[in-house]
């Protein structure tokens, strides 16, 4: 029992233990240098990957290890945006891949020379993609958040394949013609081919890592902040949290569009490597691929969104005899981790109280000696 | 910098087109037609609300209950020699070949609605899960199933059987009503009649609805919670079973490995805009919605217009009205 970590929506049967418990006791355990020096040595061997190529590791014949990597980096950023909605503010937005298009088209539709807009260089196309993302996600969310949590998921399910029509219904966004040759950002290689080709996967790859590694201390220290402790007070009773004083309303919100945010952001960087948007690129099946990319990993952990958001993308690309049954795996995957093991591969640590380990050590202290509180009744 | 915004945007005519002369000039056809895909998303849309108001949960696998049903119509149709061409047969065979399918596909479904309940949604319950991990699991029920079929049948549609030529049988508003839409509209109606009677008058009926009202009182009071959850289950099933007959009649080149997952997204706005929980809100929602959206078909002039005027009517509902045109009343409410 002492193993298990303060039982939340995701993780309430609190008699089985993780599989990866041991390691994050350690992590825990482990003093802050010897933390950080860990750290600096995951980002640098993520960072050296493409440049390496482990043998094992790579992917196979036909599948650009590098290319590869960087579809791993978006997947991941998606799972990490992903999380901020459904682990952190237990809201289920099964449309996530709507935001994604609609990062995408922002950046075609603002750097392609098919679309009649106005032009803009390609890395402003990045924060532009998130602010449109994030107003098109509070459009959504202002009449579902007010209701409860399911309304949203339909609702969400909905405006993913709608946008997909609307891709192809409203002519200015060209359908199945789409848009070419969208842009990338500066700068030339040696032999005069583009730094940013789309081919060239090893640069797209570490620009995608740098942003992700900044959202997810973004995220953290949201995670951590007033707003994430108020998040993770609606996910658990939003009656009890709204009573508390918490503006659940606002706060499901913000949770929403910075979500959409981090989507719109992804779908940015996704439509500038690949280069061409067109309204193929987006159907909802993916979009539950992100949903269990995320409780694959461990929803409301950031490490376990990165690391699952990873793996889905990884898995079809490694091992391509299976590829063509990722989607009825990943199905599978998603229930079967529902019904038995709801907290995830690598489950989150909810350090609630956000007043650094010693408190948290308290915390955990305290709550050995009771028993693991009743399962609630469901309201 | 207005002036060169003002211009590369694209002007209206770019973007939608009313077509009011059209409307106007097809008005009736349109509402006749619209009327018989609604009494289909009523249809679906009870299974929706009858297990909303048990299990408070939106059944996301209701709409591949709903597909499994239209391959059964389409198996048993190709089994019995149904081809692309209506074949030449009387009034009797037609009929008897319609009620074979209609039972294959009750069977289908119902049988798929039992499954999902028993090995998706039972462990759950056992173990009081919270209600997100029943929505995930949900999801990945429907697509689990979207999957297995598409495994098992590939990405196409099967080819189109049709099962009858509508015949005119009389005129209304100078617009030719056919024996489809009367069988569908008629057909559909009954059905729901004795639903909504089943619920109001038979023990059953008074358990499900005990079951919506509470849960636990209603087991304190001798209800068999898990016995009730199941027929809810099964009911919703027998009528989406029905639905996938109208269905492939109406549509004849619909069934594909995920033709019921719009469906399903339609059926769902029709059932919040009777008022979820609400069997008669699920019938006057279906017709509504299958009327509005065969409208702004016609008015914008592409069929895939109905899926976005449902999904923008869904948000208009929640917005104005969350709790439908009806209210709750099978269920609690609580929004």
């Amino acid at each position: 029992m002492s193993e298990n970590p303060i039982p939340n929506v995701f993780s309430k049967d609190a008699t089985r233990k993780p599989w990866f418990s041991n390691w994050s006791e350690k992590w825990a355990a482990m003093p802050r240098q010897k933390q950080w020096l860990y750290m600096i040595i995951i980002v640098v061997a993520a960072y050296l990957l493409p440049v390496i190529n482990p043998p094992i590791l790579s992917t196979e014949p036909g599948n650009d290890f590098p290319l590869a990597l960087f579809t791993m980096a978006v997947y991941a950023l998606v799972a990490v945006g992903l999380n901020v909605v459904i682990g952190y503010a237990g809201l289920l937005d099964l449309g996530y891949i709507a935001f994604f298009a609609v990062g995408s088209y922002t950046a075609a539709m603002l750097t392609s020379p098919d679309s009649p807009f106005f032009k803009v260089p390609y890395l402003w196309t990045i924060p532009l993609a998130v602010v449109v993302a994030m107003i098109v996600g509070v459009i959504l969310g202002i009449p579902t958040l007010r209701l409860r949590g399911d309304y949203l998921a339909i609702v969400t399910l909905g405006f993913g394949e709608i946008i997909r029509i609307l891709a192809t219904l409203i002519p200015a966004m060209k359908g199945q013609v789409g848009f070419q040759n969208v842009g990338r950002p500066p700068g030339v290689g040696a032999d005069g081919i583009p730094l940013f080709a789309n081919s060239n996967g090893t640069p797209w790859y570490w620009l995608t890592l740098t942003i992700l590694i900044i959202v997810m201390l973004l995220a953290g220290n949201l995670e951590r902040s007033r707003v994430g402790r108020s998040w993770i007070a609606i996910r658990e009773d939003e009656d009890a949290a709204e009573t508390m004083g918490v503006p659940t309303f606002k706060y499901k919100v913000w949770a929403f569009a910075i979500g959409a945010g981090v989507g719109g952001m992804s779908g940015a960087l996704f439509a500038g490597q690949v280069g061409f948007v067109n309204n193929q690129k987006f159907d909802v099946v993916t979009s539950i691929l992100f949903v269990a990319a995320v409780v694959l990993g461990g929803v409301g952990n950031k490490v376990g969104a990165v690391f699952g958001g990873a793996l889905v993308a990884y898995i079809p690309l490694r091992f391509t005899a299976i590829a063509e049954f990722k989607y009825l795996i990943f199905g599978f995957a998603l229930v079967l981790i529902m019904i038995y093991r709801s907290q995830g591969l690598i489950p989150a640590k909810h350090r609630l109280l956000a007043y650094g380990q010693s408190a948290y050590a308290k915390v955990r202290a305290g709550t050995q000696k009771k028993p693991a509180p009743a399962a609630e009744k469901e309201a | 910098m207005i002036s060169t915004l003002l211009t590369a945007v694209p002007t209206d005519s770019d973007w939608i087109n009313f077509d009011v002369p059209t409307l106007i000039n097809t008005f009736w056809s349109t509402t006749f037609d619209g009327l018989t895909f609604g009494a289909i998303y009523a249809l679906v849309a009870l299974g929706y609300t009858l297990v909303y108001g048990v299990l408070n949960l939106i059944n996301f696998a209701h709409s591949e209950v709903f597909i499994m049903g239209c391959y059964a119509v389409f198996f048993t149709l190709s089994f019995l020699g149904f081809g692309p061409s209506a074949p030449n047969l009387g009034f009797g065979q037609i009929l008897l070949n319609l009620l074979l399918a209609l039972l294959a596909a009750i069977v289908a479904s119902a049988v798929t609605a039992f499954l999902v309940e028993r090995l998706a949604y039972r462990p759950l319950r056992k173990r009081n899960a919270p209600r997100l991990v029943y929505l995930i699991t949900a999801i990945g029920a429907s697509f689990v199933i979207q999957y297995l079929i598409f495994w098992q049948r590939g990405p196409l549609p099967e080819p189109a059987l049709t099962m009858f030529l509508p015949t005119p049988i009389f005129e209304v508003f100078g617009t030719i009503i056919d024996s489809q839409q009367i069988i569908i509209v008629v057909a559909a109606v009954i059905m729901m009649v004795f639903v909504d009677q089943f619920i109001r008058r038979s023990r059953t009926g008074r358990g499900i609805r005990a079951v919506a009202q509470d849960p636990d009182t209603a087991t304190l009071m001798g209800v068999n919670k898990e016995k009730i959850i199941i027929t809810t289950f099964i009911i919703g099933g027998i009528l989406a079973g029905a639905a996938a007959l109208f269905y492939v009649m109406k549509i004849p080149s619909g069934v594909q490995y995920n033709g019921g997952f719009i469906l399903g997204i339609k059926a769902f706005a029709a059932a919040v805009l009777g008022g979820i929980g609400n069997v008669r809100g699920a019938l006057l929602g279906g017709l509504l919605l299958g009327l509005i959206g065969n409208y702004g078909q016609i008015l914008l002039g592409s069929s895939q217009w109905t899926d976005v005027v449902a999904f923008v009517v869904l948000v208009l509902v929640l917005l104005v009205r969350p709790q439908g045109i009806l209210g709750t009343s099978l269920g609690r409410s609580k929004a």
